[in-house]
């Protein structure tokens, strides 16, 4: 018995010694890069990420403020806040000082000229901020926006500002595609679809005006769907938006798409908005593997038929169906290669409309750019999200911001993490 | 006493031709209601009835599934806006279409069958009768207290959480 106890005595030791010498191994080995690329993520060469920030909960959209400071937005309030600021003190490339402020819950959040705008599901609020030092003055609240549709379905309300004083605001479709029975097989598309009245496009407003609501925005784009991932190109000063497509289409027309068709459109869209643009929902889809736009089967669509949609705004890319593209972010750093400079970047949430094949997305995508054009394929430029098993994705990416540095920082709404993805190479 | 005896025998017999006859019926029916989840539910609730956060909700191990039957047939046939449903403080906020002129009693009776009888879940069968009985009672109510007396409200104050993509 003795020499039994003893052995075990023993083996301990010697795991003990096995690990002390494996974590000596890792620490010789971080010391060769500057930062560990302990971010779980699979990135192009000499890319690395931390994990900035954990166990944020329900992290939508980001942005990072002159001094470094992130503030995320949550849709659910941790410890009672809506909005997280996240400091690293100590300069090691993490968050060690996390507070937070604001009793709403929502989306999106930018800085523009020194203030700190962040939305809930009906408008758009606005705090007075000190880029310099990150302090934000809480009192200093304003309504910006109010009294939009919130009406469950698609309600978020991402938003961007351009550099004239004005704020973009989605104001998403409450509805799959204006069928007189929402999201029932056989129910014909409402024509004119009242909804666009009031959503299903995006809303221009004043910066800094108070209360404004329908009467006082204008109704920039129309024919969106829900638009979650919106920016303001200032090479070109053009608004470019990511749309969610709609669903359904295999369960309601079989006939027209089979399962594998349904997972593929139709296509989520990225456009370059200018005033008055009509992008086309509810009547238009587009098609992934008709290469076009065609009318949706509720608007007497058989998968040929183009009808209005000739007439309708053009998308600049194309991506496959249901990955929910959930921000976009023009890359304007110079620490990245200059191929990124002035591209996008365009994080999606991942699927769930394409079963019963496998779900799909979960990536941060990158386009580059020219003259505010898209000139040559998407490609993946962050995975890792989903984890083992595909159809229950471990993190899901929802926000983009980019650091001072020109680092990507990039937030999860599945556990609230937040990565800094920086370039090492030379 | 040889008249306790035969009653009794008689009870042990009638048992268990019951449960014999009632035991393939309820496995036809799981098989047939399987295919109605997967033509009707699945796109939404998931192969595995998990559901989608914030959006679809999950069918495993909730009172809305597991409680009451008629108000379960119920929600089927009428339907939800979307915002009706809390599970654990997380709302989900997609409109459920009402089945009540797309599905038949007895395949609102398999599919409720089968969702009650899978993905770990262990509760009685829905009949075409019970579906058949909550068609006839209007709208359906959704009241917590009715349909999920022991569902939690959720902890932290302020907005409830909202269906997001």
């Amino acid at each position: 018995m003795r020499y039994i106890k003893s052995f075990f005595i023993l083996c301990s030791c010697l795991c003990v010694l096995s690990l002390g010498a494996s974590a000596g191994g890792d620490t010789t080995r971080n010391k060769t890069t500057a930062v560990a690329d302990d971010g779980g993520l699979t990135l192009p060469g000499s890319f690395t990420s931390v994990k900035f920030a954990t166990d944020l909960g329900r992290a939508r959209h980001l942005v990072v403020a002159a001094n470094g400071d992130v503030f995320v937005k949550l849709d659910k309030l941790k410890d009672g806040k809506g909005i997280l600021r996240l400091r690293d003190t100590n300069g090691d490339g993490k968050a060690d000082n996390i507070t937070g402020f604001g009793k709403f819950t929502g989306t999106g959040i930018k800085i523009k000229n020194g203030y700190l705008y962040a939305s809930d599901n009906s408008g758009v609020y606005r705090f007075k901020i000190d880029e310099k030092t990150g302090a934000v003055d809480e009192a200093s609240v304003q309504r910006i926006v109010t009294g939009l549709w919130d009406r469950h379905q698609h309600e978020a309300k991402a938003f961007t500002l351009d550099n004239e004083g004005n704020l973009y605001v989605n104001i998403g479709a409450p509805s799959n595609c204006c069928q007189v029975q929402d999201r029932t097989k056989g129910s014909p598309g409402i024509d004119p679809c009242p909804i666009l009245d009031s959503a299903g496009g995006i809303w221009q407003f004043k910066a800094d005006k108070l209360n404004q609501s329908y009467g006082q925005g204008v109704r920039y784009a129309t024919g969106l769907r829900n638009v979650v991932g919106l920016d303001w190109n200032t090479e070109v000063n053009d608004l470019y938006v990511t749309q969610h497509g709609r669903d359904m289409l295999f369960q309601f027309n079989p006939e027209l798409y089979d399962q594998k068709a349904g997972a593929e459109n139709p296509a989520e869209e990225m456009f370059r908005i200018k005033k008055g643009a009509d992008c086309g929902w509810p009547y238009c889809y587009y098609d992934n593997d008709k290469k076009g736009k065609l009318l949706n089967p509720e608007y007497g669509g058989n998968r040929n038929k183009t009808g209005r949609c000739d007439m309708k705004t053009k998308s600049i890319v194309q991506f496959p169906g249901h990955l929910a593209p959930n921000d976009l972010l023009f890359y304007t750093g110079n620490s990245f290669p200059a191929r990124y400079k002035n591209g996008a970047f365009i994080a999606f949430h991942g699927s769930w409309n394409r079963s019963p094949e496998p779900q799909a997305g979960y990536f941060v995508v990158f386009v580059p750019f020219k003259n505010g054009m898209p000139t040559a394929k998407w490609e993946v430029f962050a995975n890792g999200f989903a984890g083992a098993n595909i159809n229950r994705a471990t993190y899901r990416p929802c926000g983009l911001a980019q650091g001072t540095d020109g680092s990507l920082y990039v937030a999860d709404d599945n556990n609230g993490t937040v990565w800094k993805i920086s370039y090492n190479g030379k | 006493m040889k008249g306790i005896f035969f009653t009794i025998v008689l009870f042990f017999l009638l048992a268990s031709s019951f449960t014999t006859k009632q035991q393939p019926a309820i496995k036809a029916s799981i098989e047939r209601g399987q295919k109605v989840y997967a033509g009707t539910c699945l796109a939404c609730h998931q192969a595995d009835g998990l559901g989608v956060q914030r959006m679809n909700p999950p069918l495993v191990k909730t009172k809305w599934v597991l409680g009451d039957k008629k108000a379960l047939a119920k929600l089927v046939l009428n339907g939800l806006k979307g915002g009706e449903i809390e599970i654990d403080g997380d709302d989900f906020h997609n409109p459920m279409p009402p089945q009540k002129g797309q599905l038949t009693d007895q395949q609102i009776a398999d599919a409720l069958t089968y969702v009650r009888n899978s993905f770990g879940n262990k509760a009685s069968a829905v009949t075409a009768a019970d579906v058949k009985a909550a068609r006839g009672t209007g709208p359906a109510t959704v009241a917590k207290t009715s349909a999920a007396p022991a569902v939690k409200k959720p902890a932290t104050p302020g907005k409830k959480a909202p269906a997001k993509h």
